[in-house]
């Protein structure tokens, strides 16, 4: 049993969006993370000490491990944030802002 | 009006459908901050009452963690699948379209400020869609905070590996995204919680392959009169044991997941015997394969806007700290009045009669009447506390013992946002006198990152507070609970703002600009 069965989800449509460059497809009302998850992507972004990956941890806005680069603004956790038609999801390496301050 | 009043009223009607009434000013009677269970009974009962109600929340839909439910977008004709007592939740959502609330859905109040007696005011920063990040000001007579918990995390070896997930955060993707973590999902930790997320991985398709619990159940038969007195929550320990007979999981107690392995991702797990102090047992290691690791040991009250404020605090059983309430809900700062899991965890039902309770004393102070028959108030107050009896039990019996401390290695990253190890940790400690998780911080950076300690916190506390690093007892956290001048991560412009006359400018700066912390300068504690 799928978790969308299980509830009886009839979302419209799924939709496209990139995570980087891979075309995901989503169901509407899904968090980013969730997109991620259920293309089985687990991490998406890199610490900036010791370049480690991580994703989705505590998945209610808590623990910011998810944070990742959407639509080209850093820091964004990937758990509170709707997945839209065409975003554009990269990996965050570090804090975001990697190509200004090193 | 260009201020902030309107724009959240804007956002409101935007969220749910919820339409403003259009006799409502601020300052509003009373706000409440927080939309799960406590709250949500809160503002329904205050808005009944006949006061004027503003509700507050970070999600876009009411619930809170407990009831957190897929959006209306998923279309989802069964949401109540993957929960218990969800009649409960439709009969306040219900209440709660009547109307006389002004729902603020998409708020994440960072501040509370009291600028006089019966005059608050809360700062939330939103963001509509196709609009800017801004915050907002929302003024009332009194507040209502019910802002639940969050999940206790003891690290060990492999902790941060992609795929090791909170149970409460697995739970809660489920509930919200309709997805799982993986296909072979490991559950780990201690507590009721892990019940409910076992259950809901298997019936939504996961297997789970061990359900690995640090505790024993068999200490609740020392609280006989607790659990009596509690058939409701007999009722849905027996609805999640029924899931989990069904899938064939069984729960494998006085053990614990010590070791993660993998290098990109979770493989597998070791899984150890523990003593009655949580030892690890050499010897009894057990590796168990799977693509996920669900793990959680509690829940800590989230009463970071309460400290703020100076609120007293209380220890609970099992260690925490949650705020110290009169037997009618309120702080010890007048007309700040709290339910949930903010006074100790106890569960949704707990919650609700607490923001009943606290929603009655403020329409009882703000009118000058009595709200409702005594009898009802008296019933109200006996209910909860028998649930506090029990919830007290529950603490008790999962409280982690000291010994789960060896499970780390000196390399075992303890904080997460600034990678710490729990060997600088434990350097801090012996060569440089920290004794409290604050000093620890200041030395290590520990608890420094975005999450402001809410991961780490309880670990670091643990391990700061004996000097041979090997605390004598799990509630060992003797220190004052952090006080943190702001609850989630405020975007510098926004803080800049606030002297500004104009308090929404008209054109905020691109929270794009700034990180959530300047994260080489440290941040604000």
């Amino acid at each position: 049993m799928k978790p969308t069965d299980l509830v009886g989800a009839t979302p419209g449509p799924p939709f496209t969006i990139t995570f980087d460059g891979r075309r995901l497809d989503a169901l509407p009302g899904q968090s980013i993370a969730a997109v991620l998850w259920a293309a089985g992507i687990l991490s998406w972004r890199i610490t900036r000490g010791g370049g480690r990956p991580r994703g989705a941890f505590c998945g209610i806005g808590q623990c910011h491990d998810c944070l990742a680069t959407v639509n080209g603004r850093p820091n964004r956790r990937a758990c509170l944030v709707t997945a839209r038609p065409g975003d554009t999801v990269t990996t965050q390496e570090g804090n975001g802002h990697a190509g200004f301050d090193e | 009006m260009p201020d902030s009043t309107s724009d959240a009223h804007r956002t409101a009607g935007a969220s749910e459908g919820h339409e403003l009434p259009p006799d409502a000013r601020e300052p509003y009677d009373l706000a409440v901050i927080g939309a799960g269970p406590a709250g949500l009974a809160g503002a329904v009962t205050a808005a009944e009452h006949g006061l004027s109600v503003a509700l507050l929340d970070s999600a876009r839909q009411p619930g809170g963690q407990f009831y957190r439910h897929p959006a209306p977008a998923t279309r989802a004709a069964r949401p109540e699948a993957l929960h218990h007592d969800w009649p409960a939740f439709a009969d306040l959502r219900d209440r709660l379209k009547a109307g006389g609330v002004t729902c603020l859905f998409d708020h994440h109040v960072w501040t509370v400020a009291r600028e006089a007696e019966d005059d608050w005011t809360i700062h939330a920063l939103t963001e509509p869609p196709g609009d800017q990040q801004h915050s907002v000001r929302v003024r009332a007579r009194a507040i209502l905070l019910a802002t639940g918990s969050y999940e206790r995390q003891l690290p060990f070896p492999g902790w941060t590996l992609p795929g090791v997930v909170g149970a409460g955060g697995a739970q809660a993707m489920l509930k919200s995204g309709l997805v799982l973590p993986g296909r072979r999902v490991v559950v780990a930790g201690s507590g009721p919680l892990l019940l409910a997320v076992a259950g809901s991985l298997v019936t939504a398709g996961a297997e789970v392959p061990a359900l690995v619990e640090a505790s024993s159940y068999f200490r609740y038969t020392r609280h006989p009169r607790a659990l009596a007195a509690q058939p409701r929550k007999l009722t849905e320990g027996a609805h999640h044991a029924e899931a989990l007979l069904r899938h064939r999981v069984r729960p494998r107690t006085r053990h614990a997941v010590t070791e993660a392995h993998g290098t990109d991702r979770v493989e597998a797990v070791t899984v150890s015997r523990l003593d009655h102090e949580w030892h690890p047992i050499p010897g009894t290691e057990r590796r168990i394969d799977c693509d996920a690791l669900a793990v959680g040991h509690g829940l800590i009250p989230q009463i970071d806007l309460a400290t703020a404020l100076g609120c007293a605090t209380r220890r609970t059983a099992d260690g925490t700290h949650a705020l110290a309430l009169s037997p009618l809900q309120e702080t010890s700062l007048r007309g700040l009045w709290s339910a949930g899991e903010t006074s100790g965890v106890g569960g949704a039902q707990q919650a609700m009669a607490e923001g009943e309770l606290a929603a009655l004393a403020a329409a009882s102070r703000l009118t000058g009447r009595r709200p409702a028959p005594l009898p009802h108030l008296r019933s109200l107050r006996r209910s909860r506390d028998r649930m506090n009896a029990f919830a007290d039990a529950m603490a008790v019996t999962h409280a982690p013992g000291p010994g789960w401390t060896r499970w780390l290695t000196d390399e075992t990253d303890v904080c997460r946002c600034e990678e710490v190890p729990a060997g600088r940790v434990r350097e801090a400690v012996t060569e440089y006198g920290a004794r409290d998780a604050r000093s620890a911080k200041l030395l290590t950076r520990a608890g420094m990152g975005w999450c402001q300690g809410r991961v780490c916190g309880w670990a670091v506390s643990c391990l700061a507070s004996s000097p041979d690093t090997a605390p004598t007892h799990a509630g060992a956290q003797t220190s004052a609970p952090d006080r943190r001048p702001l609850a989630t991560p405020v975007p510098l412009g926004v803080l800049a703002d606030l002297t500004s006359p104009d308090r929404q400018p008209a054109s905020p700066p691109p929270a794009s600009d700034l990180p959530p912390h300047p994260p080489t300068e440290g941040q604000p504690s």
